[in-house]
């Protein structure tokens, strides 16, 4: 390292009051952690403390008011709702990035990929909006109520589309060109190109790209909200209504006091971990994946 | 399948997808566009929305904005310069930095909105306010902020720094002349990433900022956003579909609008950052 000898011309004074100064303000970055999980924690005690966090999973169904605190057809819904919508973009998203990187004209690849990355700019609740006014007649039209799981799983899936084929896309676009000419020597056809040698060679991209986009299905709160018709019960039917943790709070928090508000602070502890705990695994999967 | 099916699927797919989203911007345009007017601009919403326009609440959005990036960006910027120039000498700390912000990157936004329920109205006793929505949503986007600055940081050669230290100018000094300027495209796709996520949200400013659709008067008023009006016109209010989808077309473009104008001076920076190197 280069230094000089403090002297009245030199400025180190200002250097060595700079560091000290940043380094605060990234602990300050990073205290919000701390922060966020301590409230919640706080928050939540009243109901942790009463009954130990076994109730949530113990009690029948959700009613705050009488003191029965059961998560679990909220958590399986959650699960339904996010799983449904990454089974359906999965393949549309990897198909959409397979087109962009080898068969669409570069003219329409680039319109494509604009086009994606607008939509991925446009917030939940305008595709809720979106949902609520056009999506549930049409499956009201076919099934009566519209407000399902199916209308939560097909906003949901339209949401994180984008975020799949941008992410794959972006992988598929990283793979060496010396793998794609040594398929093209060995007279592999285009299809066998891309299904034999660049999607395999893509996979870490493209499943952390899966991931990404399975968290933000399960964190989405607004445009599953306003689809889904909100019944606490066990996602049965794909036309039957149902209740996500996220909205639960959503709906719930305006009016609730006492022992129901830290149960809503419960089960956002219980949301985070669950997205956190996801997000682990999939850093866990890409870093295995890397060493094969 | 033959090659020749599987290119047909790859088409279908990708036609199916298009027309999908032509047909959700078209909807949007085509329904909000006749509710938009120089009125809907400048006037109050009345009849609990249904009518009158979105004066108020394109304040109380651009107000919520302003403090999240006030807070924000200092404190991100910080954080990014000493992870990106400092944090070598502190490596514990500097991992525990890092994995603490990539964590916080997952909290889904409605948590955050819990949080800034309790730790900024309850426990700060800002209650609904301006400053508690702003602050929870500095909160939400700093992870991004900080990481996408330092990326740029860190991606300049260790030759510039070198050449500085050998002009004599202290850390502080080629922090500012150059280093940051340097990193700008960077720093500003990190700001219209957090500019963006912090416009379109709704769930966390529900319980922090709240619904009040009033002319805000100061930081610590009520203010309804663009995105929890939109919310509230299409689940409370029947009848305000029109006005719900012209807001959403507002909001679309407005966010269209941040990210154009900061890519264009971003790219603005990229080709100075070129000539100059």
């Amino acid at each position: 390292m280069i230094s000089s000898r403090r002297n009245s011309l030199s400025q180190w004074n200002a250097d060595q009051r700079l560091a000290p100064l940043l380094a605060l303000l990234a602990a300050g970055a990073a205290l919000i952690l701390l922060l966020v999980v301590g409230f919640l924690i706080h928050e939540a005690w009243p109901v942790l403390n009463a009954g130990g966090w076994q109730r949530f999973f113990a009690d029948d169904n959700w009613y705050p008011l009488e003191g029965r605190f059961g998560l679990l057809s909220m958590v399986w819904a959650t699960f339904a709702a996010a799983f449904g919508a990454v089974l359906l973009a999965v393949p549309l998203g990897l198909a959409g990035a397979i087109f962009q990187c080898f068969y669409a004209p570069p003219a329409i690849a680039k319109l494509y990929r604009s086009v994606l990355a607008l939509l991925a700019g446009i917030p939940s609740v305008v595709y809720g909006l979106w949902g609520l006014t056009v999506l549930v007649p049409l499956v009201a039209h076919w099934q009566p109520l519209g407000t399902s799981l199916l209308s939560a799983i097909l906003i949901l899936a339209l949401m994180i589309l984008p975020t799949v084929t941008l992410t794959s896309a972006t992988a598929l676009g990283a793979v060496p060109k010396s793998l794609l000419n040594g398929a093209a020597a060995l007279g592999l056809t285009q299809k066998g190109t891309i299904l034999g040698v660049t999607v395999p060679a893509a996979r870490n991209g493209i499943l952390s790209g899966i991931l990404l986009a399975t968290v933000r299905a399960l964190g989405e709160t607004m445009a599953v909200l306003m689809v889904a018709g909100n019944v606490v019960q066990n996602p049965t039917s794909l036309f039957e209504p149902v209740r996500v943790l996220t909205a639960n709070i959503a709906l719930e928090m305006a009016y609730a006091t006492g022992t129901h508000r830290a149960g809503l602070f419960a089960s956002g502890l219980l949301l985070t971990s669950l997205v956190l705990l996801l997000a682990w695994l999939a850093a866990r999967v890409t870093d295995n994946l890397r060493h094969v | 399948m033959s090659d020749r099916a599987f290119t047909h699927a790859i088409w279908g797919a990708a036609l199916l997808v298009a027309c999908t989203f032509f047909w959700l911007l078209g909807d949007l345009i085509w329904r909000g566009v006749p509710h938009l007017s120089w009125q809907f601009f400048i006037s109050a919403p009345s009849n609990a929305g249904r009518a009158g326009g979105i004066a108020p609440i394109l304040v109380s959005t651009l107000l919520i904005l302003a403090v999240a990036m006030a807070a924000a960006i200092p404190l991100g910027l910080g954080a990014a310069v000493w992870l990106a120039e400092y944090a070598q000498h502190k490596v514990a700390l500097g991992r525990a930095v890092r994995l603490s912000l990539d964590v916080l990157a997952g909290v889904p936004s409605i948590v955050f909105g819990l949080f800034g329920n309790a730790f900024f109205s309850m426990f700060l006793g800002l209650g609904f306010s301006i400053l508690s929505g702003g602050l929870t949503l500095a909160c939400m986007i700093l992870p991004i902020f900080i990481r996408t600055s330092e990326a740029g940081l860190s991606s300049i050669g260790a030759d510039w720094r070198q050449s500085a230290a050998a002009l004599g100018m202290t850390r502080a000094t080629a922090l500012w002349h150059i280093l940051l300027r340097a990193a700008a495209p960077s720093i500003v796709a990190g700001f219209i990433l957090g500019m963006g996520r912090a416009t379109a949200e709704t769930a966390a400013l529900i319980f922090t900022s709240g619904y009040v659709d009033r002319m805000p008067g100061s930081l610590s008023d009520s203010g309804r956003s663009l995105a929890v009006h939109i919310y509230d016109l299409s689940m409370n209010v029947t009848g305000g579909d029109a006005a719900a989808y012209a807001s959403a077309l507002v909001l679309v473009l407005l966010i269209v609008a941040i990210n154009s104008s900061a890519f264009a001076l971003s790219d603005r920076w990229m080709t100075r950052r070129i000539t100059l190197s």
